[in-house]
């Protein structure tokens, strides 16, 4: 087993009960509210914090299992750790930073081995230069290239776009994709960015007062959240509250005064019970008023325009359906246009049935939001 | 000029700053890193001697060292000799009235440097001790400085405590500082003025050299 496995269980001061694995090759993005456990949690991976209760496997090594009072110091754990604010030590130089987790090796191979990290970072010509004479992106990249300079059995990312500008985290984040195919190795990285998460990881956990809720690959989270809370952590709309009936023979979600067909997950519920559900965004297909749309039968509902925002190419709308709920969805602006769509219009939309995710046993209570829109 | 005293005081600040300067890194590294009960007490401890009159100092160092007492039968027992009036004695004296300004510089710089630079050397490999050498030391270095320039000059400057417990005893435990207070009792205002004049230079060169060095690190401009 060469994967990394995190559990960790404890009461206080940081509550923490989270369990979560990384593949060799593969990102894991831990992402949460602040204070939801992340940095502790990559803290502990690394050795710098140790959890009541927990075990913590890498590469077929134990570093922490706490049944058995083992715990491997930082020094023995072979961990390449970028933190939030870098940490480059500031009286050495871009080269002597890397050089320096390089001691394992003979003196004469560690200059050449700095000078390759900080190829392989981009950083050529730059060695000589001391942290405060470079740019947060430079630092960023001495942080990570110090980080791989270890030969790490994981490489653990806190927040590491968080203190670049804009175009700099778009360049850095490209960077670490490509940087991505050249090691295969776990990466853990902390992020409160979920833009971020879905483009750079393979897997995404969400945390949320130290609890595990769900990992699972970013397009099976955000198509089909474990909860309620889950899609709130998610910045996911679209919650909402329905029941199981049957009509005509046939099992349908009840909303309102729509009797939603569902492509799959009603079987195993019972007629009458209640049922949270959401709807990813890309599954509610606005009718054009001109021609019909493809899938136009399905589900149709009727609502009308409650709030438009422009942002850019894209534009937010919100719909309000009869008894109140809010659909909430993006389309180009220039659609939102040719519909000729204002607060106060009536129009029609789709929700198709194969993007209906049930989630029994949940009430859609933990989604205040939602809630709100509810006269 | 009184060539003997000059010699006193450099011995005495010398001696003081070599056996203050580990205490100081170990203290003041202590105080500014670790979480434990007692350390405001510590603190204010340290801190005490700058408050402290240097004769109330003084007095209580003075029945300490007694041959009654336990530092001075302790002392007594080590080598034979006594620490009152001899240039041991004001030398332990001279260590505790410098107890803040060898420590209080070395416990800033060290609460300056942030901790995470401390996890980032242990997840670059580095031992504690090596982190000490290698990575908070050199951050620490003008502290450290500044801590020796302040024991240094101060040394050369105390007069209380040294007079209290070595009384001036030429050769062993007059200091400048004394030897012009006896030149000014003795209506000598030329060899007073010039004694002046040397331990004004040799404090304001000690400080300057100091504090030019300190200033004079690229990686600390930001």
């Amino acid at each position: 087993m060469v994967k990394l496995t995190v559990e960790a269980q404890q009461a206080g001061p940081i509550p923490l009960n989270a369990e979560f694995s990384c593949l060799p090759g593969e990102l894991l993005a831990l992402v949460g509210p602040s204070g939801s456990g992340k940095t502790t949690l990559l803290r502990a991976i690394a050795g710098l914090y140790r959890p009541q209760h927990g075990r913590i496997e890498c590469a077929g090594d134990t570093w922490l299992d706490t049944q058995r009072q083992q715990s491997l110091s930082p020094q023995r754990r072979r961990v390449g750790m970028v933190f939030q604010d870098y940490a480059l030590f500031p009286h050495l130089t871009a080269l002597a930073n890397v050089q320096l987790p390089l001691r394992h090796l003979p003196t004469p191979l560690r200059r050449p081995k700095a000078e390759q990290w900080l190829e392989t970072v981009r950083l050529k010509g730059l060695e000589n230069r001391y942290p405060s004479e470079l740019s947060g992106g430079q630092r960023q990249r001495v942080a990570l290239a110090r980080a791989l300079a270890r030969d790490p059995q994981v490489l653990l990312l806190d927040e590491p776009f968080s203190a670049v500008d804009q175009v700099t985290r778009r360049r850095l984040q490209r960077e670490l994709a490509r940087l991505r195919q050249q090691i295969s190795i776990p990466i853990v990285l902390v992020t409160h960015d979920l833009e971020e998460a879905a483009a750079l990881a393979d897997q995404i956990c969400v945390l949320h007062n130290g609890n595990s809720l769900q990992q699972a690959p970013p397009e099976t989270l955000f198509r089909t959240p474990a909860s309620p809370n889950v899609a709130r952590l998610l910045d996911r709309n679209n919650v909402f509250d329905g029941q199981v009936v049957e009509v005509d023979g046939t099992r349908r979600l009840q909303w309102g005064r729509y009797a939603l067909d569902v492509a799959s997950g009603l079987e195993g519920l019972n007629v009458g019970e209640r049922v949270a559900w959401y709807l990813p965004p890309s599954d509610i297909v606005l009718h054009r008023r001109d021609r019909p749309s493809q899938g136009e039968r399905e589900n149709p509902v009727a609502a009308s325009v409650d709030e438009i925002i422009v942002l850019g190419g894209m534009t937010s709308v919100a719909l309000r359906v009869p008894h109140g709920d809010m659909l909430r969805f993006d389309i180009a602006t220039h659609a939102v246009r040719r519909n000729q769509l204002t607060p106060g219009v009536a129009v029609n939309v789709s929700l198709l049935a194969g993007g209906i995710h049930l989630m029994p046993g949940h009430g859609v209570d933990t989604a205040p939001d939602e809630k709100r829109n509810t006269p | 000029m009184d060539w003997s005293a000059l010699s006193v005081s450099l011995r005495l600040a010398i001696f003081t700053c070599l056996f203050l300067l580990p205490i100081g890194i170990w203290v003041g590294r202590r105080l500014a890193t670790a979480q434990f009960r007692g350390k405001g007490l510590c603190e204010a401890l340290v801190a005490l001697p700058l408050v402290l009159p240097p004769t109330v100092l003084g007095f209580y160092l003075l029945q300490s060292f007694g041959r009654e007492a336990p530092v001075g039968q302790l002392w007594m027992s080590l080598t034979g000799g006594g620490l009152t009036f001899t240039f041991s004695g004001i030398l332990l004296a001279s260590l505790v009235a410098n107890l803040p300004f060898a420590i209080q510089p070395i416990q800033r710089a060290f609460e300056n440097v942030p901790h995470n630079l401390r996890e980032a050397a242990w997840c670059s490999g580095l031992s504690p001790w090596q982190t000490l050498l290698l990575i908070e030391l050199p951050l620490v270095w003008p502290g450290i400085l500044s801590a020796t320039a302040l024991t240094f000059a101060h040394t050369l400057g105390e007069f209380g405590v040294i007079l209290m417990v070595g009384g001036a005893i030429d050769g062993e435990t007059r200091t400048l500082a004394i030897a012009i207070y006896d030149r000014v009792q003795a209506f000598d205002e030329q060899g007073a003025a010039q004694m002046a004049a040397l331990l004004l230079v040799v404090s304001f060169t000690t400080l300057g050299v100091v504090y030019g060095l300190a200033g004079r690190r690229r990686w600390a401009r930001g």
